[in-house]
């Protein structure tokens, strides 16, 4: 790639002034499943109709844990590409510190970023002294228990309506063979499931004093024993879940398995490719069912600064493409996720995706934990999670004292 | 020899460094990358475990602070246990087996090299294929355990991958079936060295085959036995691709390993110095045993 760009950098020297100044433009992101091809294909589709550059697509399989370090590498590397996906939060954060990422704050001022991008905070995110560094694409929440319609049928019973229900009627479903709750074993997913279960069972305002505060005193406190002790349930539930990842749990509510799995509004392009429909097939709580709330995670795309205008150029035009409301529409309806503007209107949204539009609307939102928390401290709750989630013997206490040692040491 | 003579016989002494100068001039490439890269890369990371450097490295210390850490870690106390059980058990099965299947092959059998190349296929593949190989086979749903279960025996489990106490059996497994063969052909060469009359001479004298083996062949095949043990247990320090190919660490941290700690902190977790404490430490490790070793060599050398 570098030959390509350094081959470019020198035969558009030759023809500037004759020729348009286009420029190749590579894309690394790490969206390679069905539906994630499919959405930022939209963005490729409409940046070579619209300007005179050319998408290259860097598509990096193995999902993020695999890609970031290969993104890092490169911008730190001196072989930066056009255009990097992260996610919102602090995965950048350093690179940005380190001026190695393209200003976009005259562009976002122009188009008046700060006026439309609903939540701000996800302006926030990309913002470092008062300069922008990366455009918002999409707005992806943890918070939903997906329910299969048809493993309560089998098992003769109504589909639940809320946490309390589901794990009332947990007994029922083991007794018709199934699994009441279905979890992939890598630990994202833990810690995921987790956070989740402690957004809507100690509520917003402990959740908030842990992740935004990093209050160690309230991540020992009553609040998140209850949380524990839950999720020392809900552990009991997925003991026969032997999957690793989350599409195989999804699959396994989706063949009537499994109970209910959570997991964030992903798993809907699941649903959607085996042709279920939501309402009819499966369900999804937001918050569980307790605390309709969503976090507003997702993906934003940074643009390392490479020292030639041309490239440049291209760049703040990708940038400018990516937050159009055209662009937003195509590519969240392919790929499932909440635009990032609050000034459009999506009416092919399906009944999932509507809640979620709804409960944006209302403004019952809190960040992502990729926000509240640098790729550190995640890793080590990561790795406290993943072992409680699939060691029984791991007694809730023993776990909330571990939590609380970490939030102390948070950052 | 003229030469050679004149120089003895000349009045200047042979200045030492000039010997073989053409062959000494060839390796100072080599020299200056060892120097560079090893020595140079290994004191910058070691320099730099004494920081607190995140995702860039940066010069702001914190004296001890990461290695405080790193030893009051869980995962990482997981992953030094579990390299250690790992490693005693594959070095002495390795040997043994390796040992075993050479002095089997070593009997003049029908089909040798038929043999020979079945044991050591497996070392043709690369560790991540393996681990996925095994990762089916040991599958409770797809490998063994089905298969046993589909012959009537509805009782039988084996499922080690998705047990916390027996996965790094799951895995021994795998790394025995990978690495005995190359250790197998080792000892086989090293059998052929001996000389056909010992084991005349052991004959005559009467001594049971069994023990022939254990009190002349083995004791002078003492440098191959010591070529296979750096190899075994290099392999064995630097253990990481099996894991990630098998288990990804799981079930929960079970079957985690110092070296998948480095990466996972260095990389996914943007945290420069923790990795380089952890680094250090398995560059201590080995040095604990390599030092030894390698003083006895060359002591050994000189005598």
């Amino acid at each position: 790639m570098k030959k390509t760009i350094a081959l470019l950098a020198s035969t558009s020297l030759i023809s500037v002034g004759t020729a348009a100044m286009a420029a190749d433009l590579e894309v690394t992101h790490w969206w390679t499943s069905g539906g994630e091809a499919a959405a930022v294909s939209e963005f490729a589709r409409m940046f070579n109709e619209n300007t005179e550059h050319t998408w290259v697509d860097g598509a990096i399989a193995g999902g993020g844990g695999t890609a970031r370090p290969i993104m890092v590498g490169r911008i730190t590397g001196g072989d930066p590409m056009g255009a990097t996906q992260f996610n919102h939060g602090r995965q950048a954060e350093e690179l940005v510190e380190a001026g190695l990422m393209l200003d976009l704050t005259e562009l976002a001022e122009a188009e008046g970023w700060s006026d439309f991008v609903n939540p701000s905070s996800l302006l926030d995110s990309c913002t470092l002294d008062g300069r922008i560094y990366c455009v918002p694409i999409n707005i992806h929440s943890w918070q939903w228990l997906w329910l299969s319609h048809k493993a309560y049928e089998d098992a003769g019973i109504p589909v639940p309506t809320n946490w309390d229900e589901f794990v009332a009627a947990a007994p029922a479903l083991e007794e018709a063979g199934k699994i009441p709750l279905a979890m992939g074993q890598q630990p994202w997913q833990s810690n995921g499931a987790f956070n989740v279960m402690a957004i809507a069972l100690a509520g917003t305002d402990a959740w908030k004093a842990v992740h935004l505060d990093h209050d160690a005193e309230v991540a020992a406190g009553p609040d998140y024993a209850r949380v524990f002790e839950a999720a020392a349930q809900a552990r009991a539930f997925s003991a026969r879940s032997n999957v690793q990842d989350w599409n195989q749990a999804t699959n396994m509510l989706i063949s009537g398995q499994a109970g209910g799995q959570i997991m964030g509004d992903w798993a809907q392009g699941e649903f959607q490719v085996a042709g279920q429909v939501a309402g009819e097939d499966y369900s999804c709580l937001p918050g569980l069912g307790v605390n309709e709330i969503i976090s507003t995670g997702g993906d934003a795309f940074y643009f390392p600064k490479v020292n030639n205008p041309e490239i440049e150029a291209a760049q703040l035009e990708l940038a400018s493409l990516m937050i159009s409301k055209e662009a937003q529409v195509a590519f969240n309806l392919k790929k499932g996720s909440l635009p990032v503007r609050g000034d459009i209107d999506l009416t092919a949204a399906n009944d999932c995706m509507a809640k979620g539009l709804e409960i944006l609307a209302t403004g019952a939102i809190l960040p992502d934990t990729n926000q509240t928390f640098s790729p550190d401290t995640q890793g080590q709750l990561e790795d406290l999670m993943v072992e409680f989630w699939n060691d029984p013997s791991y007694s809730a206490e023993d776990a909330q004292r571990q939590y609380a040692d970490i939030i102390s040491r948070a950052d | 020899m003229s030469s050679a003579r004149r120089v003895r016989d000349g009045a200047r002494p042979p200045i030492r460094l000039l010997r073989n100068l053409s062959s000494k001039i060839a390796a100072i490439p080599m020299v200056l990358v060892g120097l560079g890269v090893f020595v140079g890369g290994t004191l910058w990371t070691v320099l730099h475990s004494f920081t607190d450097s995140r995702l860039l490295p940066r010069l702001n210390w914190v004296g001890l602070d990461q290695y405080e850490r790193l030893w009051s870690t869980r995962r990482w106390l997981v992953s030094i246990e579990n390299l250690a059980v790992y490693g005693i058990v594959s070095l002495v099965l390795t040997m043994c087996l390796g040992f075993f299947l050479a002095a089997l092959l070593d009997r003049k059998i029908r089909y040798e090299d038929t043999f020979r190349t079945i044991f050591l296929y497996p070392f043709a593949l690369s560790f991540i294929v393996t681990g996925l190989v095994w990762q089916w086979i040991l599958n409770p749903e797809f490998g063994i355990q089905a298969i046993i279960r589909g012959l009537g025996f509805q009782n039988f489990n084996f499922d080690p991958l998705y047990n916390p106490d027996l996965v790094i059996i799951g895995l021994l497994i795998a790394g025995l079936w990978q690495g005995t063969g190359l250790i197998m052909v080792i000892m086989l060469a090293g059998l052929r060295g001996i000389d056909e009359d010992i084991w005349k001479a052991t004959r005559v004298d009467g001594i049971p085959i069994w023990k022939t083996y254990i009190i002349v062949i083995i004791p002078m095949m003492k440098p191959v036995f010591v070529t296979a043990l750096v190899l075994v247990t290099s392999g064995i320090v630097k253990l990481y691709d099996l894991v990630v190919a098998m288990t990804a660490g799981g079930p929960g941290i079970a079957s985690e390993v110092p070296a998948k700690y480095v990466y996972d902190t260095l990389f996914t977790r943007q945290n420069l110095g923790q990795g380089f404490a952890a680094s250090t430490m398995m560059l201590v490790t080995v040095a604990i045993i390599l030092i030894p070793w390698a003083y006895m060599q060359f002591r050994e050398k000189r005598q």
